[in-house]
């Protein structure tokens, strides 16, 4: 039986972890930012899962539990700002909230 | 033989395909269905890497609750008058064909791996929920506390920010 090689699972890891990047900066809804924080945070564990697979221990695993206890605390918060955030703009575009941005 | 790990890279495509459809769909909901199926597939590549139990606390928790979490606000966020409108196209079958399909794939992976047959499964060395909970019980105690400690300090952050002052100033609304 054939083992799945490290570097295949560590690229798709970075792949995912690329296209979350990317949605995060191309994307001005807010909703689409927490998002795409979601699938970076979960291509991180992935890497750990491919790494505690390649030597057979659960280490790999227990850091994904942390990385899972940590996306669920950070969603919470964020949702409760995104819901903020529209009370006081009325709009979900993140440029919307720009006074902390130097006046030119 | 390469095609052992056949599952991994049928999921592995199905888990690329779904993320780069949710980075770019215009609708908050479609992309949402998109993100439900590549967190569905990276479940799957989990299992088929050896780790079941993390394989269904990703099923469980990421795909359930926090998509969950998302559906909750999306829908709070959407009450106008045009909201029976938008309930309408949300049924229309472009909406959910594609999420189906990659999700009948992936259906249709996890039926074969749930025959059985050892033949199928790739070399990687199963690590057992009981091997988890021995590390975590042991060495890692101090990872629970601390998660737990996070947990809450995300409780009250949301309850802080999330309630609704009766006298906001409203000094944002320019």
């Amino acid at each position: 039986m054939a083992i799945i090689p490290l570097e295949h699972g560590l690229l798709l890891a970075a792949t995912l972890f690329g296209l979350g990047f990317a949605g995060l900066l191309v994307r001005r809804n807010i909703m689409y930012a927490l998002m795409s924080v979601e699938i970076m945070l979960n291509a991180a564990g992935l890497a750990f899962i491919v790494a505690g697979s390649r030597w057979g221990q659960p280490d790999g695993q227990i850091m994904f539990l942390v990385i899972l206890t940590m996306a669920a605390a950070e969603v919470a918060v964020g949702l409760a700002l995104v819901l903020r955030f529209y009370r006081q703009y009325q709009t979900l575009d993140v440029d919307a909230a720009d006074r902390l941005r130097e006046q030119t | 033989m390469p095609t052992m790990n056949l599952f991994f890279y049928v999921a592995a495509g199905v888990a690329t395909v779904s993320v780069l459809a949710a980075i770019t769909r215009l609708n908050a909901v479609h992309s949402l269905l998109y993100m439900v199926t590549s967190l569905l597939s990276v479940s799957l590549i989990f299992f088929v890497l050896g780790a079941p139990y993390i394989a269904a606390l990703q099923a469980i928790v990421y795909a359930g609750a926090i998509m969950v979490l998302f559906v909750f606000v999306i829908m709070m966020l959407n009450q106008g008058p045009q909201a029976a409108e938008t309930e309408r196209l949300w049924l229309s079958p472009k909406t959910w064909v594609g999420p189906s399909i990659l999700a009948g794939i992936l259906l249709v992976e996890m039926a074969v791996l749930l025959r059985g047959d050892p033949a199928w499964l790739p070399g990687n060395r199963i690590v057992e929920p009981r091997e988890v909970s021995f590390a975590l019980f042991g060495p890692y105690v101090l990872v629970i506390e601390l998660a737990s400690l996070l947990l809450l300090a995300g409780l009250i952050g949301a309850y802080h920010i999330g309630r609704r002052e009766p006298n906001l100033p409203s000094s944002g609304a320019d």
